[in-house]
């Protein structure tokens, strides 16, 4: 048994075990892939972020000034493909659960620790196409490559930033495999699955849907490659293809894609909860298994993005059907969280006021997505700003707020180093607000009837006042995101540092040293509690004779 | 810009009544539910803040609680699902006696022709109290012919017919957008929807028109030779097209279809891909030699032969027509209820 050292000056930890660019470049060491991603996707992040500003600028008024439509179509375009396959699909599994699921279940490294390297690789090597392809001129068919547009008509670089997501594709697929075999293979010693962190159930659940989802996009992308090279005549009527037919392979995977970026936020705010009420999570089984409803479920409503595409009215009642079958799960877990506080003692630190956002956002997006799912309505608002309302209530107000979340619950584990606590109470506060004033606006938007992708809306200046709240709000949202930036930076040289478990938080990654060992554990844990064991964590050490709760 | 800032869109047909009764529910019910959620997490994050001395109750779970509110929301869903399936089921069923128009959509205009022969560019004029159904191709990418103030929208696609109908209710002057994104000029791809009282339009649709569309339809049926192989007795080398719309039609792989707009369009621009049993497949493509325009035109000429053979039985007006248009006046006499010769008859 080693005797632990108070406070050592320079104990051995993962980031200063090697120094230089090769150390990192070549690494297997899981914690370190996450912070290479972390680097990533937070580039990419603002790149996007960059282009959302953009857009928002031009819909201050009505005509067209600010940029060219050409321009703007481009900038919605790269905006959508930034965010959507290069932070949002990585941001949680590629970030937190990298660093987060080997030690969650008391394992050393993930189970294919090259191949974990090899994905951020793909991820960079997909991500450089991305940047050449903007660079040289960008994509301006949406984010959705719609054929024929894709396929025939437009003259932009869509091979390449396919040729880009493709391969940020596979890094996607290869981090799913690496979580499946990890969390099947190399649990600790008593680490039973109904032990599980629920974070580590959210994060199965994704895995999943990247390994069975994310090879149809594939697919889809080297289908529409091959009819813009080969015109084969799939997807163009002249020859005997059919455009919606692309729309179903499109959304087969970029509808479960929404859980891939969703579900491990909802695995964050988890943790989150339950460490800032001390409970362990009420309905313990019942959010775990929501988890993998969703990931089933979620293959099987595709088609409700295409309620006015042209399909028939049954296979839409189906589709329509099921769409509220997927809701379900969502809303038992909101349910199971809200009980979560009951009779807690809840302490409002920087990660659990994200917590109190996501839950927040997450309510009004999937809400609202009842009312998309309502076949009568989805006909009035699809294509327009209630949509693009809904799912950035669902994708930037719910994943991203999370992962915010996680990544002020973590940071002092990560790094080693405390954040400057007002600060981020601050800037969640921000955000909050930001995102609210941004994107509310956009459902009374959405419900007037205003499209998506517009440019220029000077055939209906009513519009106007809705916008300009929007960017407003935009501004704010954008001040929001920079903050934490700045003080995590600030905090990696100025910070206090951090004791192992700052929050006194169960799970096992809190049981090893901030920052961890290369690998994880000096010794391998052998687990015999259950998971969220606050009761045991906040007993007094000598008297049990503190009341308990009202 | 402030004078001018509606919260809620203009309702001009009998749809924007139904769909905003099913959004005012939901509204309600999500109202209700968020204002659930947002209470308790409010209450409960305050009553039960972290007190000095004071531990969390440690509370498992409980079934019948995770019962109920599985139970209540679904039941709540499958209201919402089952009204908002009627909705669309009326939204998608064009009443049988619509007035039918025809859109075109391309790059980036939207161009309307009447049966009564008026085009349109980027506007449609329709009467107040009665029922428009649209008959809707493009020419080029994905459109979507979206109406906000009558609460409808539809794809419109290249290759095949969309539907989609409306009755307004109030006159006035209405946005006309193209929702679906199809490149530079999407945003200006809108337009106007007048609705007018039924006189007036009754004047405006019978203002300086070069003539109906079946008229066209007719001219063209001769002018490109359709009319002798479609011949209006059983010695045609090609289907006899007098009553076919709207009825079953055996095809050579064994399918029944049914011959709508749809499949007439695809046996015009490609022939071999449902060919009726018992011909040979002989018909040359007419894709790239006919407009979208002209392919409605025809279509429509179809249709009217068809209808008028149905109500006035044999020797008809429409099968004078065909005859007319034929070269040669054929001395058989059209027969009614057999629109398509079987094979034995087939030279």
């Amino acid at each position: 048994m080693e005797i632990a050292i108070p406070q050592p000056v320079e104990r051995e930890n993962y980031l200063n075990k090697e120094y230089g660019v090769w150390s990192w470049l070549l690494t297997t060491d899981h914690k370190r892939i996450a912070l290479l991603y972390l680097v990533s996707i937070t580039f990419f992040f603002f790149i996007g972020g960059f282009f959302a500003l953009l857009i928002r600028l031009e819909l201050l008024t009505p005509a067209g000034d600010l940029v060219q439509a050409d321009t703007y179509n481009k900038l919605f375009t790269m905006h959508g493909m930034v965010m959507v396959f290069f932070f949002l699909i990585p941001s949680i599994p590629a970030v937190l659960g990298n660093f987060l699921v080997p030690m969650m279940i008391g394992a050393k490294d993930l189970a294919f620790p090259r191949i974990n390297l090899l994905s951020w690789y793909l991820y960079i090597i997909g991500g450089v196409f991305m940047l050449h392809c903007m660079l040289t001129g960008g994509v301006d068919t949406g984010w959705t490559f719609y054929a024929p547009f894709s396929t025939n008509f437009s003259n932009t670089k869509i091979v390449e930033a396919g040729i880009g997501i493709f391969i940020a594709g596979f890094s996607s697929i290869l981090t799913g495999l690496n979580f499946v075999v990890t969390i099947h293979r190399m649990r600790a010693p008593g680490m039973t699955w109904s032990r599980l962190p629920l974070f580590i159930w959210a994060h199965y659940a994704t895995s999943i849907i990247q390994l069975l989802g994310t090879p149809v996009i594939a697919v889809t992308i080297v289908l529409v490659a091959c009819e813009r090279a080969l015109h084969l005549g799939i997807f163009d009527p002249k020859l005997g293809g059919d455009p919606v037919l692309f729309q179903h392979l499109f959304w087969f995977y970029s509808h479960p894609a929404v859980y891939i970026m969703i579900l491990p936020s909802m695995g964050v705010v988890t943790e989150i909860i339950a460490c800032f009420s001390r409970k362990r999570i009420f309905g313990y089984s019942f959010v775990a298994f929501s988890s993998i409803a969703i990931a089933v479920f979620g293959f099987l409503v595709w088609a409700h993005h295409m309620f006015v595409a042209g399909i028939s009215v049954y296979s839409a009642l189906v589709f329509s059907f099921l769409s509220y079958a997927v809701a379900l799960p969502s809303a038992i877990k909101v349910f199971n969280w809200t009980a979560t506080l009951y009779k807690g003692s809840i302490r409002y630190d920087a990660p659990m006021l994200y917590a109190f956002g996501f839950l927040g956002l997450f309510t009004i997006g999937g809400l609202t997505g009842l009312f998309l799912a309502a076949l009568g309505i989805n006909v009035h608002v699809t294509d327009t700003y209630f949509v693009v309302a809904h799912f950035h209530y669902i994708m930037v107000g719910g994943a991203v707020m999370g992962y915010l979340g996680g990544m002020h619950f973590w940071w002092p584990k990560i790094s080693g180093k405390l954040y400057p606590e007002g600060w981020a109470r601050l800037a969640a506060l921000i955000v909050f607000i930001g995102f609210n004033l941004t994107f509310f606006p956009q459902f009374v938007l959405g419900y007037l009837g205003m499209p998506r992708r517009y440019y220029d809306y000077s055939h209906m200046p009513e519009f106007q006042v809705l916008n300009v709240l929007s960017t407003a709000g935009a501004t704010v949202l954008g001040v929001g995101y920079l903050l934490p930036m700045v003080y995590f930076l600030w905090s990696m040289r100025y910070g206090k540092p951090a004791s192992d478990n700052p929050w006194n938080a169960a799970g096992l990654e809190w049981k090893t040293t901030s920052p961890p060992p290369t690998f994880n554990f000096d010794e391998e844990p052998v687990v015999t509690w259950e998971a969220y064991n606050y009761e045991e964590l906040d007993a007094p050490p000598h008297t049990q004779e503190v009341p308990v709760a009202r | 810009m402030l004078n001018n800032f509606p919260l809620w869109p203009d309702q001009a047909s009998t749809m924007a009544h139904r769909v905003d009764a099913l959004y005012i529910f939901l509204l309600v019910v999500t109202g209700m539910m968020a204002l659930l959620v947002c209470t308790c997490v409010i209450f409960f994050a305050a009553r039960f803040r972290h007190r000095p001395g004071v531990r969390a109750e440690q509370i498992e779970g409980s079934i019948p609680l995770e019962i109920t509110w599985s139970a209540i929301p679904l039941l709540v869903f499958m209201v919402i699902f089952a009204w908002g399936a009627v909705v669309y089921f009326k939204e998608r069923t064009p009443p049988a006696d619509a007035t039918e128009v025809y859109v075109v959509a391309k790059q980036w205009m939207w161009k309307v022709e009447h049966a009564e022969g008026q085009r349109e560019i980027n506007e449609l004029h329709v009467p107040v109290g009665r029922d428009v159904k649209l008959i809707m191709t493009s020419q080029d990418v994905i459109h979507s012919f979206y109406i906000p103030a009558f609460r409808i929208k539809q794809d419109v696609l290249p290759g095949r017919y969309t539907v989609e109908w409306f009755r307004a209710t109030k006159p006035g002057v209405y946005h006309l957008f193209c929702a679906e994104y199809c490149g530079t000029q999407h945003s200006g791809m809108v337009g106007d929807i007048v609705v007018m009282e039924p006189a007036q339009y009754e004047a405006w649709i019978n203002g300086g028109t070069t003539g109906p569309l079946s008229t066209t339809g007719e001219k063209m049926f001769a002018e490109l030779g359709c009319a002798t192989c479609h011949r209006t007795d059983t010695q045609g080398r090609g289907p006899n097209l007098l009553g076919v719309f709207g009825k079953p039609v055996q095809l050579e792989d064994g399918r029944t279809v049914t011959a709508d707009e749809n499949y007439l369009r695809e046996c015009i621009l490609d022939p071999g891909a449902k060919r009726v049993k018992g011909f040979q497949p002989i018909m040359p493509t007419f894709q790239g030699l006919v407009s979208e325009e002209q392919v409605n035109a025809l279509v429509a000429y179809i249709k009217k032969i068809s209808t008028a053979d149905q109500s006035d039985g044999a020797k008809t007006s429409a099968s004078k027509a065909i005859s007319q248009a034929t070269d040669r006046a054929q001395p058989n006499q059209a027969q009614p209820n057999q629109a398509q010769p079987n094979g034995s008859q087939v030279q």
